[in-house]
């Protein structure tokens, strides 16, 4: 298959993306709670890159805003509390078992194709480069579910619920150049209010149930004994 | 001024003055008066609607035409009644020693919180907004789910949080699509995610995308609506929160996530010219019908058994919009009011019973008609009504489905009326000892507010027996702005 040419912008979208999407595998193998915050920055990171470089290559400085919003939101507001939250109930150094963990890459890297097949039919409506892009954002929102299946820590679940919302945020400044102001003020608040919320329940699971461990939250249940 | 704002900006007011002085005695009865207010502001929209037809506002960022006017008027009559209802249920609760001040505070504020996202949901014309609003209703209402503290209630909260936090995240990535697919067409920019505009370019967006953006959006905001099988949160989170919270999640949250699917319907049929996205509805809405009503036979949580009653009629509800005929789109409006009228009344009485039995297990409530009458014939006519049975609205919209469907998929009528008997018998055999029977002992009446449960049963049955003109007329000109054309 030849390589068709890309422009520079197209390639750094491309090779952001594909790290984006190394950072969710990383994820999934990361067992230590403060390294699963540290790569969820780094994801943030990445996301702001690719938002500064579209507001700079496109033009659209609008684009500049979402950047900055992002940087303060996930690459420092959020993980920042996440890791005061781990430190007060004492957890940083715990480390959470994996289970499965080969058949759990497997899956993931089987997700990732899946997404690439969803993606297909938008074939000729648009660049390779957009194609890719929302292929990836996909994979990350698929990834960040498997995650939070995969493990038992409400702090994991956490961390992979705001992976999901990066990777859509990933879709909008990928393909769509951002979502229009207003809607990207409302989705960071949003994210900011359910950031805090999650910190609030930190404390209620850990007072309710004395663990942070999901498999015991199981009071509830269709079928009572 | 337009009465738009008034809608919007008391709840918000409300919900600020609330948080700082909501543990106040006369708290409950402001929150009342709040609604109230935005109740008569609504009214005025509807007339203002009925007179000079669809309005725009704010560089279209807000439009109200006839489909979504008649969702704020209810929206806002449910809220106002279960405000009534929740003055003197959370006053007796504090007395109780089950709420502190701040949770008052908390509860009050987030009360009006609510109000305002579903307003919004229902108002705006961005659909990027609905989704913002959208997950703003489930940050409002996820600490009010876990307003008792107790262990159940947290796990409830935090399944009702992660389930619809992860399910409406889709419909994000749907409404990206959307957006997407507007930015191909010429002249969209800046407009690519008005409702309108992209409703009246609805032919030229691309048919592939549309559909994948379909199944996303209807995955999402589905996730809300509660159905099968993405209901798991609901019961939960109606039976551990407090009453009037399950009365407004299930009167308000559901239909208005329900208008969220209908609304991208509209989009993705006007793009797609064929029934794709009907079928995923009909689908969607008959398995939720059907696995509801058998799940209503295992249930021994007075609450979780009407939760279940509500993913059942939401399902016929989104059935019935699959379907998409004229007829049947009329009866799920119908349907959709009768419903929200019917179940806010009927966990506004089951609030009181588990106040007068301090229990929600419904093999411990018993002799409710003898202990205090008022509240066991609540609760004996909202069953029966919301069981379908003749003179009742729900009656009639749900005979109107079966009719309508007979005419389309006549196949798919026994199925229906199997889940509707099934739902039948399972309501009724628990219903029955509760009501009947002797008063236990130490049993004794509470203080009771149930104006509620009477105007709202009162205005079911006169849907039932004959639906007013204005209404009929209204319900009519949403049919044909939904399904093109009318059906009388």
């Amino acid at each position: 298959m030849p390589v068709p040419a890309y422009s520079v912008y197209e390639q750094a979208i491309l090779f952001i993306a594909a790290l984006v999407v190394f950072t969710s595998f990383l994820m999934l193998g990361q067992k230590r709670l403060s390294g699963m915050i540290h790569l969820f920055a780094a994801q943030g990171a990445l996301l702001a890159a690719t938002t500064a470089l579209a507001a700079y290559a496109l033009p659209y400085p609008h684009l500049y805003v979402s950047a900055l919003i992002i940087v303060t939101l996930k690459v420092i507001l959020i993980p920042a509390m996440l890791h005061r939250l781990i430190v007060r109930l004492d957890m940083h150094r715990d480390a959470e078992p994996l289970y499965l963990y080969g058949y759990v890459m497997m899956a993931a890297a089987a997700l990732v194709m899946f997404s690439y097949y969803v993606v297909e039919p938008i074939e000729h409506l648009s660049t390779l480069a957009t194609r890719n892009a929302m292929a990836v954002s996909l994979a990350v929102v698929l990834l960040g579910m498997l995650l939070m299946i995969t493990r038992r820590q409400v702090v994991t679940h956490v961390i992979g619920f705001m992976a999901i919302e990066n990777g859509l945020f990933f879709a909008a400044v990928a393909s769509t150049q951002g979502m229009p102001m207003v809607v990207e003020l409302g989705i960071a608040f949003d994210v900011l209010v359910a950031a805090v919320i999650f910190g609030v329940f930190f404390f209620h699971i850990r007072s309710s149930i004395d663990s942070l461990d999901v498999d015991r939250l199981n009071r509830l249940s269709e079928v009572e004994p | 001024m337009s009465a738009v704002y008034w809608i919007l900006g008391i709840p918000f007011a409300g919900m600020l003055y609330q948080a700082w002085r909501g543990d106040a005695p006369q708290a409950g009865r402001l929150n009342t008066r709040l609604c109230g207010l935005v109740f008569l502001a609504s009214l005025v929209l509807a007339a203002t609607v009925l007179r000079q037809g669809t309005i725009e506002l704010a560089d279209l960022q807000f439009r109200v035409d006839a489909f979504n006017v008649y969702l704020i008027v209810l929206t806002a009559f449910v809220g106002t009644t279960t405000a009534m209802f929740s003055a003197p249920y959370m006053a007796n609760e504090r007395e109780h020693g089950r709420v502190n001040a701040a949770r008052m505070r908390l509860y009050h504020a987030m009360y009006q919180g609510f109000m305002l996202t579903m307003y919004l949901v229902l108002t705006t014309n961005n659909l990027g907004l609905m989704w913002v609003a959208m997950e703003g209703a489930t940050l409002a209402t996820v600490l009010l789910v876990s307003l008792y503290r107790s262990p159940e209630s947290i796990e409830a909260a935090w399944k009702y949080f992660i389930l619809c936090g992860v399910g409406i995240a889709q419909a994000l990535f749907g409404t990206v699509l959307l957006y997407f697919a507007a930015g191909q067409v010429e002249g969209m920019g800046e407009y690519g995610l008005q409702w309108s505009v992209l409703h009246a370019h609805a032919a030229e967006l691309n048919p592939t995308v549309m559909s994948i953006a379909f199944v996303f959006l209807l995955v999402g905001y589905g996730t809300k609506i509660g159905l099968v099988p993405l209901h798991n949160w609901l019961p939960d989170a109606h039976s551990e929160g407090p009453t009037p919270m399950s009365a407004i999640l299930s009167g308000l949250l559901l239909n208005d996530a329900l208008y969220a699917v209908v609304r991208s319907k509209m989009l993705v049929d006007g793009s797609l010219q064929s029934q794709l996205a009907g079928h995923l509805m009909m689908g969607f809405g008959l398995l939720s019908f059907l696995v509801a009503a058998l799940f209503l036979h295992r249930q021994r949580d007075i609450k979780r058994l009407f939760s279940y009653s509500s993913i059942e009629h939401m399902g016929i509800m989104t059935f019935a919009f699959g379907l998409g005929g004229p007829l049947a789109t009329f009866a799920a409006l119908m349907h959709m009011t009768v419903h929200s009228l019917t179940k806010s009344a009927i966990f506004v009485t089951v609030g009181h019973a588990a106040q007068i039995t301090r229990t929600q297990r419904i093999e411990h409530i018993r002799g409710l008609l003898r202990t205090q009458p008022m509240v066991g014939w609540g609760l004996v006519l909202g069953v029966v009504a919301i069981a379908g049975m003749p003179p009742f609205g729900v009656f009639t919209s749900e005979f109107l489905v079966l009719t309508a469907t007979m005419q389309e998929f006549p196949w798919l009528t026994p199925l229906l009326l199997l889940g509707i008997a099934i739902a039948f018998a399972g309501l009724f055999r628990h219903l029955h000892p509760m009501a009947y029977g002797p008063r236990p002992a130490g049993q004794a009446p509470v203080q009771a507010n149930l104006w509620p449960v009477m105007a709202h049963l009162g205005i079911v049955l006169w849907l039932g027996l004959a639906i007013p003109g204005v209404l009929a007329d209204w319900f009519s000109q949403a049919t044909r702005l939904i399904a093109g054309s009318a059906p009388l």
